[in-house]
């Protein structure tokens, strides 16, 4: 649809002329252009702008840093591209109480640095964090490695506010670590896709930067052995941060587990690990920690990339099944798999073929109760739905949706199951 | 109760599975929180998934309310019945239905005890982190309602860290899964807001727990300080040194007073008495502890005891745990609070309750999870005085509103239940409480479920704020306003 010049001019009159441009392909999701990108300098900015989208029936396009907005299906609509990037404040690091009060737009760099001022850090590695913002990295749910030790983005935030379709500004939550006062809407619109409000702030607890680390990797013949030596560490008193397998087609196999403590602390485990895994082959290495975003490195048109959730115990059968699929098609692989049995997998190859095999190693992991989302597909390719069965719960997905967005506003069709 | 309905009920639950003598239903009219008692209609004893499933149905057609009912140990009131309602107790479904040690998972129906988790997997040195003091009998599936905490959750987390899935009946009678065995499943965390929504979304009959490896050292220390202030100083240093401790606990005076007479844990007699437990490698805890102590030293503490043995950590831990019930010994009446703050406001919220204590002539004991700013106030008064009761009573909401000033909240781990929705407008905007209000129309259109709880007189959904007009279901006579 063309937006005519009045209803620019509506937001316009919201955030500032100056604020207000009209849209590029890189301001929207794939597959979909935005008309005008608008960005709002207030939280109440926000409400505004988006109840005036909701009145005038304009599908509203939430963004940060853009750094995933190609994940999640297409939206079935894309009028409006409403960006956070001017809500970009630190406003409260009250670091004697480990917590911070953080606006949306801020990136995750800006404010792990700030916190580290403090010898603070927000416990979690996302990916691009010099251009991915508190916002976009809450909605999409990116935790890494150290999800591990500090549990994910569920576990870190405390408190939200949310700019609601209607207008609503609304915030739930608190600035205390403990607090079961209300519904805990920080954790609903974690890893929500922006599909039932816009957050605006977010408060998180913090934690201390670990005053010395220690990484250790190790390598195994098979997948089976490293299976059976990643579950022998999960099954032991070592008190590691994080550890993760690397594993690709061209036949490499190595893990990294990494120690955050004091000097006497950090010896003594490394001698344990040694000792657990009966080998001397335990190497000192920093690397290997960015593992997961460099699956992104190179990526293109014959490239598909997945999240994939799963067992601990089934890191093995999930590689030799990516392993299978790929020598059945002859494709080229790498994934990086964290012993939370959360991970990422690359398959590169001819797009619709590709596409097929990734659907088999959905099939695989979903009969196994696990799931596999697609973050990156083939340019091209006739796509596939990227989020996979939805379960018995998307009824109330639904009615929660209903409830919070009923007009559809918010990137409709982005997210599971349509919604 | 109708006969007919009655009828339906023991049709599903059988008879064993139906209380309506009013002499036995006197046992369900209130929780933990005693000074709020309903009668219920009839109390219903579920024996299987279908079977809640079967009542929840007949609620749903005839538009009864039903409050789900753990063990009943709750201090807000949360299972307090309704009126015209029924009590929908999960004491019978109390089986651990799966042990996964490979993935450190337990799936557990909602009756099962939460120490019983633990004392389950314990053998292969496994446990279940969230332990409030009520651990010996309160349920999974209580604590499951209210987000239940306890001393460790400082590094281990609360019940939401370590619930990966749930069996939910929804307030129609439909069944479904929230979440699942693994960290992550796709689309809403609907189990996320399921956990501490107190009974007001619906019922859950199954729950996939995590459990934790045992750590290889446990330490703690107990220091002895002038006053809680000093206490708190050292609190404040031992964060800022950059430690996690599993968890710190503070008691007063009065409070040690009370714990020594109930349970004789050999407490120094002191202003404000520190528990720190520190857990990890044991090269780590043991140079850590080191810090803690010349922490401590240097804010003031005048004795500093490591417990040497499990079992003399049993008994410093028994003194805390027993420390609500202790009062007993001190008091013929308490109201125990439940209020956080930011840490670092205690020694001034510390100074503001004595005060208040000082000119209501009311004692208050403080217990408190140091390390999160979580304080349990105790309110002591005798209800044979005329008017202490009402004074105490003041005096424990002035505290709340302490809190709030402080930037804090009004529950950390006990709930809103029925004790504190009068005060969620003031911790919450009214567009705030509406917001949560969508969350609960999308589960319970009807407000069936534990219906009065947790928000000040919500609105029906599909009302809009503003000048009173019908909601429809009003009108056609389906739903009424009380």
């Amino acid at each position: 649809m063309t937006i005519p010049q009045t209803i620019d001019e509506q937001f316009r009159t919201i955030v500032g002329a100056e604020h207000v441009r009209a849209a590029t392909a890189d301001d929207s999701p794939v597959g979909t252009n935005c008309k005008i990108a608008v960005s709002p300098g207030t939280e109440k900015e926000v409400a505004a702008v988006l109840a005036r989208a909701n009145e005038l029936g304009l599908a509203v396009i939430p963004c940060g840093g853009g750094t995933k907005l190609g994940w999640g299906n297409p939206p079935e609509r894309a009028d409006v591209l409403v960006s956070l990037s001017r809500l970009d404040r630190i406003i409260e690091h009250a670091w004697a109480d480990l917590t911070v009060v953080v606006e949306a737009g801020c990136t995750m760099e800006h404010l792990q640095n700030t916190l580290a001022n403090q010898g603070q850090r927000l416990a979690l590695d996302c990916l691009w964090p010099e251009k991915a913002t508190v916002g976009g990295v809450l909605s999409t749910n990116d935790s890494g490695v150290l999800r591990l030790r500090y549990g994910a983005l569920r576990d870190l935030v405390i408190g939200v506010t949310v700019a609601l379709p209607d207008g609503t500004l609304a915030s739930s939550g608190g600035k205390v670590v403990k607090n079961v006062a209300g519904y805990d809407l920080p954790k609903f619109v974690t890893g929500a896709f922006g599909t039932l409000g816009v957050i605006t702030r977010a408060i998180f607890r913090t934690h201390p930067v670990c005053r010395e680390s220690q990484t250790l990797s190790f390598t195994a013949a098979d997948v089976e052995t490293m299976q059976v030596k990643v579950l022998a560490i999960q099954n032991s008193q070592l008190a590691h941060t994080a550890l993760q397998v690397r594993a690709s087609s061209d036949g490499s196999l190595e893990a990294d587990v990494l120690f955050e403590g004091r000097g006497a602390g950090l010896q003594a485990q490394e001698k344990q690990l040694q000792a657990l895994l009966r080998m001397a082959g335990v190497t000192r290495e920093a690397g290997g920690w960015r593992a997961r975003e460099q699956l992104w490195n190179g990526v293109g048109g014959e490239s598909v990339i997945a999240k994939v959730v799963v067992l601990p115990s089934k890191l093995a059968t999930t590689l030799q099944k990516l392993q299978e699929q790929g020598s059945t098609g002859g494709f080229a692989w790498k994934a990086v798999m964290q012993a939370t049995g959360i991970g990422c997998i690359r398959v590169d190859g001819p797009a619709g073929p590709v596409l097929a095999r990734v659907a088999e190693i959905r099939n695989y992991v979903e009969a196994n109760g696990g799931s596999l989302a697609i973050l990156h597909f083939s340019a091209n390719a006739e796509r596939i739905d990227c989020w996979g069965t939805a379960g018995d719960s998307l009824a109330l997905m639904q009615a929660v949706k209903c409830q919070f967005d009923p007009k559809r506003t918010l990137n409709p069709g982005r997210f599971v199951g349509g919604i | 109760m109708n006969q007919r309905i009655l009828d339906e009920f023991r049709a599903v639950v059988g008879e064993r599975g139906l209380i309506s003598s009013s002499e036995e239903l006197h046992t369900y009219e209130c929780d933990g929180l005693t000074n709020f008692r309903v009668m219920p209609q009839a109390v219903l004893l579920p024996a299987s998934t279908e079977q809640v499933q079967g009542i929840v149905r007949i609620c749903h057609r005839e538009r009864i309310p039903f409050v789900a009912r753990g063990s009943g140990t709750g201090l807000s009131g949360g299972a307090l019945p309704v009126e015209n309602g029924i009590v929908i107790s999960l004491a019978r479904m109390n089986r651990i239905l799966e042990v996964d040690l490979e993935n450190a998972r337990v799936v557990v129906e909602p009756g099962v005890i939460n120490l019983d988790v633990t004392g389950r997997v314990s053998p292969s040195q496994f446990f279940y982190a969230p332990d409030p003091s009520s651990q010996s009998v309160c349920s999974i599936g209580g604590n499951v309602a209210e987000n239940s905490g306890g001393a460790h959750c400082l590094k281990y987390g609360f019940t939401t860290t370590h619930v990966l899935g749930l069996e939910v009946v929804l307030p129609d009678g439909s069944l479904v899964h929230l979440g699942g065995n693994m960290l992550e499943t796709p689309g809403y965390d609907l189990t996320g807001v399921f956990v501490g929504s107190e009974g007001t979304l619906g019922i859950a009959t199954k729950v996939v727990l995590r459990i934790v490896k045992r750590p290889e050292c446990i330490r703690t220390l107990l220091a002895a300080f002038p006053t809680t202030n000093e206490a708190g100083a050292a609190v404040s240093d031992i964060i800022a040194a950059g430690m996690l401790p599993a968890a710190i606990e503070m008691m007063d005076n009065l409070a040690i007073q009370a714990a020594e007479a109930a349970v004789h844990a050999n407490y120094p007699d002191c202003g404000g008495l520190l528990l720190v437990e520190l857990d990890g490698p044991t090269a780590e805890v043991e140079a850590l502890m080191e810090e803690v102590d010349a922490i401590s030293r240097k804010n003031g503490a005048w004795e500093i005891r490591v417990a040497q043995t499990e079992a003399e950590r049993a008994v410093v831990w028994k003194g805390r745990k027993a420390a609500f019930a202790a009062m007993g010994r001190i008091s013929p009446n308490y109201i125990v609070q439940d209020g956080v703050i930011p840490r670092t406001a205690l020694p001034r919220v510390m100074e503001e309750i004595a005060r208040l204590s000082q000119e209501t002539g009311l004692r208050v004991a403080n217990v408190f999870h140091a390390g999160d700013g979580n304080l349990h106030p105790l309110v002591l008064y005798d209800r044979r005085i005329a008017g202490q009761e009402a004074a105490a009573e003041a005096l424990s909401t002035r505290i709340l509103e302490l809190c709030l000033a402080a930037g804090g909240s009004i529950t950390g781990e006990h709930g809103v239940g029925e004790e504190k929705k009068h005060m969620m407008p003031k911790m919450f905007s009214e567009p705030d409480l509406d917001t949560m209000q969508r969350v609960r129309c999308a589960f319970d259109p009807l407000r069936l479920a534990n219906p009065t709880k947790v928000f000040p007189t919500p609105r029906l959904c599909g009302e809009k704020p503003g000048e009173y007009v019908p909601h429809p279901l009003e009108t056609a006579g389906i739903a009424e306003r009380f």
